[in-house]
């Protein structure tokens, strides 16, 4: 290091973190010596069950969230497989699921009732335990002490608790497919009366209960992780790593964070809600029924409560979901176009433009449920002006990609696939979005297509490309390329031929969460596509075998990477290949640069790390930054 | 044993990938490209990218332009040729939006894609152009927003005076459908005299329910604003007419409502689309339970005259159901009485709760 270095400044953080000081090992100690010897200490003395199962480093946290996410993810998509089935061939007979589904198939045929819980977990899987724990809870824990350069997470123990209280909430779930009367089957919104009554359906029996109980443990376990990733970003960062220099997945796993602490609450508070009118007699959602041959004395209850207290968390979730999924996209774009992300500051305000107004726009998902329509004409306001900073994350993206070097890795691949989905999914928002047009389409194929492109398979997307870009840190190896080629095309295209045709069916008027067309007139022209997207869905869905064998055998007998593989600037890339408690064997390196100095002119070089400082880079400072190097 | 089976070729499918893969890395050795190659797969995914996008975008032309009839059935409100309008000029944007960026998106990829000895331009920002791709869309946006909201005000506006009123009720699984009768006017209903006659819960003291009258088929005039008053008795329900362009939820304890002008006769409609068994179909659009997607009702658009008619031949529920008529009539005695008397008429009193026009 050059003496023209600012002196380290020991920051308040560090004060901090001596404060908190609770983790029993010592991980936050910046004293190089100290450190050292805790190393050799901990090798000798950890017990695998506290150093793999019940660890407290947050870059075992994050593995465990992300094959518990991918756990889940295989289970999600083969119930959307099953639900496929049925929907592309309504006559057929389903009598060899048998030995799978036992008396959920009578007659050969797929008891509606259970399709509908088919549906239900589907959705329940794949927005909160795949695309929330584990696309947001692999890559916040594993990224943001890396990125931010700390040794851990604010709290460790406290992010222990975030996995073990979502694998609690993993394990009531996965327990409630099992019971007697089936799970939650009433849509992953779990709208009353139909969630509250079991009358009315027999998966709001013990199933419903069960969900409940398990989203209030997984509301925990977010709110655990959420404060941890918020608390880490602000008092953690090493010198030098002001907000404005931090990478933008940090930037955006911080506003996640932040959405997550604000909205999980008023889930809680509904889920809350309608336990007490479940269980205890309440009338909080429950008004003139009628049911199973019984008048209800409920009284004075609105279902269409719950329906705001549900899209208050409903909708900031979509953004919990898309937003880390941004930011890695940003970060893999910008390092394989090998060039800077293309307006940087636009895109952090973008990022928080999207979080204000993802708070505002919750009831776009109710305009035909009976609500004022003057709060329609607000919520249409509202949530078109999305658009606009969506807008720019995209035109910023493809801006990057302009006149840059681009090399497709497979994570490269799945970054440039997320904008094309995101786009293809994101403009029809603008549809759905306006009150007027949402009278045909609302809960039609139309809406199904629309979060199956912006928000399930670009976050997906996302995820793939996190897997890909950050597996050398994780595992110290690298992941195959040629299978990842083959993983992306495969699902590109499989994706594509899902949800294009499902647009069409929608515009049509098909509801969603019919268990067969049939009955109608007006939907029964569509078996042949049905059958298309049926087809279309199981091979993407067998194609992400492809990417599970590619993930677990590379753990194992990948290629050994380099420290730096993909010549990132990035300070995870500074660490040892396989980094250990603490993360920086010596010192944390201080941060002197933005985070996106590729290809700068007058560099040898075309990637700058973020610790390299502008005292030794003379010939590619730009005028201001040789002001600050002298 | 089918189990079984299928586990035994996951399996056997999992070991074929895994001889696959050591092959693909023992030839990768021996060819000597063990080091991370740039040059081959680059270029071929970046061709793939080109044609994804021609390909592709051909599948798709091709594939909706093939579909477009079928996802159009024809509309057959006044409303409902409005928001058509305003659905297609958004595509039409959105359409412009997809083509630009998606072509940029893959031409780029391929364009740029690595070249040896080549550099990235180092472009970092640029805040007139920033300001240009904000405003534009916010221009375009604010005008679709204008006309959305003027047209979701007169949509969702009060009903003309002269609207015909039918009422219905979604209950799992089926819609009740009823009229107000001669005095034009519902009667009172109330969920706690429900029972299987009287399904509706009329409450016959109320001297404007006597004439009311319940039928199968929701039965409307052409050409005359037809308001659709919606209720649910059990849970969720929303009424969905694809053909009129009209959706709102039945919601339990709150009653909602609809209102549109037909404007194409069933007759009218099954000569247009040459099919004699045509019919209006209103399809329940929020799961409501096990057969959610067999609950529905036929609508019967009506020339004005043949409406009349038919509407004036139809008989009250309280002359087709004497019995209930008697049962009110003993009921609203014993509600009468003391409440000292009968503990639970207090609790089960339906007259003051009950929700009235």
């Amino acid at each position: 290091m050059s003496d023209m270095t600012p002196k380290p400044n020991l920051s308040p953080s560090v004060e901090a973190q001596g404060g908190i000081g609770s983790a029993p090992v010592p991980a936050t100690e910046h004293d190089d010596h100290l450190l050292h010897d805790d190393h050799h200490h901990e090798h000798h003395d950890q017990h695998w069950l506290w150093k793999y199962v019940f660890s407290q480093d947050h870059k075992v946290i994050a593995k465990q969230f992300l094959i518990t996410g991918m756990i889940w993810a295989i289970l999600g998509g083969t119930l959307s497989s099953l639900f496929r089935l049925q929907l592309g061939w309504p006559e057929g007979s389903m009598e060899w699921l048998t030995p799978f589904l036992g008396k959920w198939i009578q007659a050969g045929k797929l008891n509606p009732e259970f399709y509908l819980a088919l549906v239900t977990m589907h959705g329940t899987i794949m927005v909160f335990f795949v695309l929330t724990a584990g696309l947001s809870g692999t890559f916040s824990n594993f990224l943001i002490p890396l990125q931010v350069g700390a040794r851990d997470m604010a709290s460790g123990f406290m992010n222990m608790l975030s996995y073990w209280f979502f694998f609690l909430s993993s394990i009531v779930m996965f327990s409630s497919l099992f019971i007697e009367t089936g799970p939650a089957a009433a849509g992953w919104t779990i709208y009353p009366p139909l969630s509250a009554l079991p009358q009315a359906i027999p998966g709001s029996g013990a199933g419903m209960t069960m969900w409940l109980v398990s989203m209030a443990l997984f509301i925990v376990s977010q709110l655990l992780g959420g404060v941890n990733y918020v608390t880490t970003v602000i008092n953690l960062r090493t010198r030098g790593m002001s907000m404005s220099k931090l990478p933008l997945t940090i930037w955006a796993f911080f506003l996640t964070a932040i959405l997550g602490i604000l909205s999980f609450p008023v889930l809680f508070s509904a889920a809350l809600l309608l336990i007490f009118d479940r269980s205890f007699g309440t009338s909080f959602f429950l008004s003139d029924i009628y049911i199973a041959g019984q008048a209800l004395s409920n009284q004075g209850g609105s279902p269409v409560l719950f329906q705001h207290l549900f899209w208050f968390l409903g909708h900031p979730e979509v953004y919990i979901v898309i937003m880390p999924a941004m930011g890695m996209v940003s970060e893999v774009l910008a390092t394989n176009a090998r060039k800077p992300i293309f307006g940087y500051r636009a895109m952090i305000g973008s990022l928080i433009g999207i979080s204000l107004l993802s708070f505002v726009v919750w009831a776009h998902h109710m305009f035909v449920t009976g609500m004022n329509p003057f709060l329609g004409s607000v919520f249409m306001f509202l949530t078109l002006i999305i658009a606009v900073p969506s807008g720019v994350k995209v035109f910023n993206w493809l801006a990057t990609l302009w006149r840059g070097n681009i090399r497709f890795t497979a994570a490269m691949l799945f970054a440039i696939g997320f904008v094309s989905l995101f786009i293809s999914g994101g403009l029809t928002g603008i549809i759905l979005g306006n009150a007027t047009l949402d009278i045909q389409m609302h809960n039609t194929y139309f809406v199904v297509a629309h979060f199956h492109l912006v928000m399930g398979s670009s976050a997906f997307f996302g995820l793939f490309a996190g897997v890909y870009h950050w597996f050398p840190k994780m595992f110290g190896r690298m992941m195959d390329e040629k299978l990842g080629y083959i993983h992306f095309w495969l699902t590109f295209v499989g994706v594509y031929l899902v949800f294009m045709p499902m647009h069409y069916v929608g515009i049509a008027g098909f509801p969603r969460r019919y268990y067969a067309w049939t009955g109608f007139d007006a939907f029964s022209q569509f078996a042949d596509l049905n059958k298309f997207i049926s087809i279309a869905a199981i091979i993407a869905f067998l194609g992400q075998f492809i990417f599970i064998f590619n993930f677990f055998y590379s753990i194992f007998r990948g290629r050994r990477a380099t420290q730096n593989p993909w010549n990132s600037t990035t300070l995870e890339w500074t660490t040892p290949i396989e980094p250990g408690h603490g993360n920086w064997p010596g010192e944390i390196p201080a941060v002197y640069r933005w985070p996106y100095d590729y290809s700068k002119p007058g560099s040898e070089v075309d990637f700058i790390p973020q610790n390299v400082p502008y005292s030794q880079t003379h010939s590619s400072n730009l005028p201001y930054e040789q002001d600050m190097a002298e | 044993m089918t189990a079984l089976t299928i586990l035994l070729v996951l399996v056997l499918l999992l070991v074929v990938f895994g001889l696959l893969f050591r092959l693909q890395i023992l030839t990768s050795i021996f060819s000597g490209t063990f080091t991370r190659d740039i040059g081959m797969s680059n270029s071929v995914n970046a061709i793939l990218m080109l044609v994804f996008l021609v390909v592709g975008g051909a599948w798709f032309a091709y594939s909706f332009v093939e579909n477009f009839n079928k996802m159009n059935p024809p509309i057959a409100s006044v409303h409902g040729h409005q928001m058509e309008r305003m659905f297609w000029t958004t595509m039409t944007v959105i359409g412009i939006a997809f083509l630009i960026t998606q072509t940029l998106l893959f031409v780029y990829s391929y364009k740029y894609q690595h070249k040896e000895g080549r550099r990235a331009y180092f472009f970092a920002h640029n805040n007139k152009i920033e300001v240009i791709w904000t405003v534009i869309p916010a221009i375009v946006m604010a005008a679709l927003i204008f006309a959305g909201w003027k047209a979701w005000t007169r949509i969702t506006g009060p009903a003309p005076k002269n609207s015909v009123v039918v009422e219905v009720m979604g209950k799992q699984f089926n819609w009740l459908v009823r009229y107000p009768g001669r005095d034009m006017k519902l009667g009172v209903v109330n969920y706690r005299l429900i029972d299987a006659v009287n399904e509706w819960g009329f409450d016959l003291s109320d001297k404007s329910a006597l004439d009311d009258f319940t039928t199968n088929e929701i039965h409307v005039p052409k050409g005359v604003p037809v308001l659709i008053k919606i209720r649910s008795r059990d849970v969720l329900h929303a009424v969905y007419m694809p053909h009129f362009r009209v959706q709102m939820y039945a919601v339990p304890g709150m009653p909602t409502r609809f209102w549109f002008t037909p404007t194409m006769s069933t007759d009218e409609m099954r000569a247009k689309l040459g099919n004699p068994k045509f019919n209006y179909e209103l399809a329940c659009n929020q799961v409501c339970g096990g057969s959610h997607f067999a609950m529905k009702a036929t609508l019967i658009v009506d020339e004005p005259d043949d409406y009349q008619n038919w509407y004036a031949a139809q008989q009250s529920f309280s002359e087709k159901n004497p019995e209930v008529m008697a049962a009110s009539k003993q009921k609203a005695k014993t509600l009468v009485a003391p409440v000292a008397a009968q503990p639970e008429a207090a609790e089960t009193a339906p007259a003051p709760l009950a929700a009235s026009y």
